[in-house]
C-alpha cells in the first residue's frame, strides 16, 4: 500500500516536470522598492553621470522550465527622473530632453525572450520614449528565485541596454561622447 | 538731497529705483537667453551663476530699498493726478514689489530645490532653507518663467504711465524720479 503511494506520487511528479508548467505572473516590487530602473549618461568623456526614474511599475510572467514563454511590460513615469541634481532633473524634464508634459510616461514592452537556460537571454521588445516606439534588445540575467522569508515567493533579474538618445528625438546635444543612455534594469517581481 | 521728502524722491530711492530697473532687464535676458544654450557653451556654467548671483544682490537690495522706504518721507501724489491714478498707480507699484519678491523667492526656491546652497559669485554661499517639496523646482520654475514675463508687462505699463505723465499731462512724475526736487525750485504741478 505504502509502496503504492509512492509510486503514485512519484509519477504525479514526473508527469508534472513533463508538462509544461503555466508561467508564474510576477508583479514587480516597487512598493519595497526592490526594483529600479537606472540610467547613466557619460559626461564630457571623463566619468558618468547616474540617474533614475523614481516611479515605475509593471508585471512580468516567468517560468524557469519555460523560458521563451517570459514576457514583461514596464511603464515609467519620466516626470519621476532623478539624477540628484534638482536643477539637472528640471532640464531633463523639460523639451530638451524628455519633455514630460507631453510624454508622461515611458513604456518597454516585451515581444520575445531567447534564452536556453532561463539564466541568461536576450529580452526583444519595443521601448517607447518620448513618443518614438524602437524595437530594443535587452541582455537579462536572472539573478534568483525563490521564497522569501514573509511567505510569498519571489523572482529577481538584471537587465542592461543601450540606446541613442537621437533615435528618441531628444535634441540635445551633450557631445559626442554622451550621445547614448545605458540603462539598467532591476526587477525583483512577487508572485501574484 | 540723499534722503525723500515730501516733495520728492532723494538720490538713494532714484539710483537704486533705476539700479533695480536695471537688474530686472537685464536679469530677464539673462534668464531668456542662459536656458538655451548649448552644452559646451563656454556661458553655459557662468550664465546661470551671474543669474543667480546677481538675483540675490538684487533681493538684498529690494530688502533695503523696503526699508528705506519705511523709514524716509513719504513724497505726495502731484495734485493734477485724478483719483483713479492714483489707485491704479498704487495697486501697479504693489504688484510690481509684490511679483518681483515672489520671482526671486520662486527663482531660489528651483535652485535650493535639492538641498543645495547658491553661490553668490563663489563668495559665499546662500543656504537652501526649504527644500524636498513634491515637485519643487518644477513648481517654482513654472512660477518663475511666469512671474518673469508678467513683471516685464507690468514694468512696461509701468514704464508707459510715466511717459504718458512726462509727455501728455506734462506733470513732473517721471522727472522726480530722475533727480532730487529742489525744494526752492518751483514745481509745475
Amino acid at each position: 500500500m505504502k509502496k503504492h503511494l509512492t509510486a503514485a506520487i512519484l509519477s504525479a511528479g514526473l508527469f508534472a516536470a513533463a508538462t509544461p508548467a503555466l508561467a508564474a505572473d510576477y508583479a514587480i516590487d516597487t512598493r519595497g522598492a526592490h526594483a529600479s530602473v537606472n540610467f547613466k549618461v557619460n559626461h564630457l568623456g571623463y566619468s558618468w553621470v547616474v540617474g533614475r526614474f523614481d516611479t515605475f511599475s509593471g508585471d512580468f510572467s516567468y517560468d524557469q522550465e519555460n523560458p521563451s514563454a517570459a514576457k514583461i511590460a514596464v511603464t515609467i513615469d519620466t516626470k519621476s527622473v532623478n539624477s540628484n541634481h534638482a536643477e539637472r532633473d528640471k532640464h531633463i524634464r523639460g523639451k530638451d530632453f524628455l519633455e514630460v508634459d507631453k510624454f508622461p510616461e515611458a513604456k518597454f514592452v516585451s515581444t520575445k525572450f531567447d534564452s536556453t537556460d532561463g539564466q541568461t537571454g536576450k529580452l526583444h521588445g519595443q521601448f517607447t520614449l518620448r513618443g518614438v516606439t524602437k524595437d530594443i534588445v535587452i541582455d537579462v540575467t536572472k539573478v534568483g528565485e525563490g521564497k522569501d522569508p514573509w511567505g510569498g515567493y519571489r523572482a529577481g533579474f538584471e537587465g542592461a541596454t543601450t540606446i541613442t538618445m537621437k533615435d528618441y528625438g531628444i535634441p540635445m546635444d551633450l557631445g559626442p561622447q554622451s550621445a547614448t543612455v545605458e540603462l539598467e534594469f532591476h526587477i525583483e517581481g512577487i508572485k501574484k | 538731497m540723499l534722503k525723500n521728502s515730501t516733495q520728492g524722491y532723494g538720490w538713494v530711492t532714484i539710483i537704486i529705483h533705476w539700479l533695480v530697473a536695471l537688474a530686472v532687464f537685464s536679469l530677464f535676458a539673462l534668464g531668456y537667453w542662459m536656458v538655451d544654450l548649448s552644452y559646451y557653451s563656454d556661458w553655459y556654467q557662468t550664465a546661470p551663476m551671474l543669474h543667480k548671483s546677481f538675483g540675490i544682490c538684487l533681493f538684498a537690495l529690494m530688502v533695503f530699498r523696503i526699508i528705506w522706504r519705511l523709514t524716509n518721507p513719504k513724497p505726495k501724489g502731484l495734485s493734477n493726478h485724478q483719483t483713479w491714478e492714483k489707485t491704479i498707480a498704487k495697486l501697479g507699484h504693489f504688484a510690481l514689489y509684490a511679483i518681483l519678491f515672489v520671482l526671486m523667492i520662486s527663482g531660489y526656491l528651483i535652485s535650493t530645490a535639492d538641498g543645495r546652497a547658491i553661490s553668490v559669485f563663489g563668495w559665499f554661499d546662500v543656504p537652501a532653507l526649504l527644500s524636498g517639496l513634491p515637485q519643487q523646482e518644477e513648481i517654482a520654475g513654472d512660477i518663475h518663467e511666469i512671474l518673469a514675463w508678467s513683471l516685464l508687462v507690468l514694468s512696461a505699463g509701468h514704464a508707459l504711465a510715466a511717459l504718458k505723465h512726462h509727455f501728455i499731462d506734462k506733470d513732473s512724475t517721471l522727472s522726480r524720479m530722475l533727480k532730487p526736487v529742489n525744494s526752492t525750485e518751483t514745481r509745475k504741478q
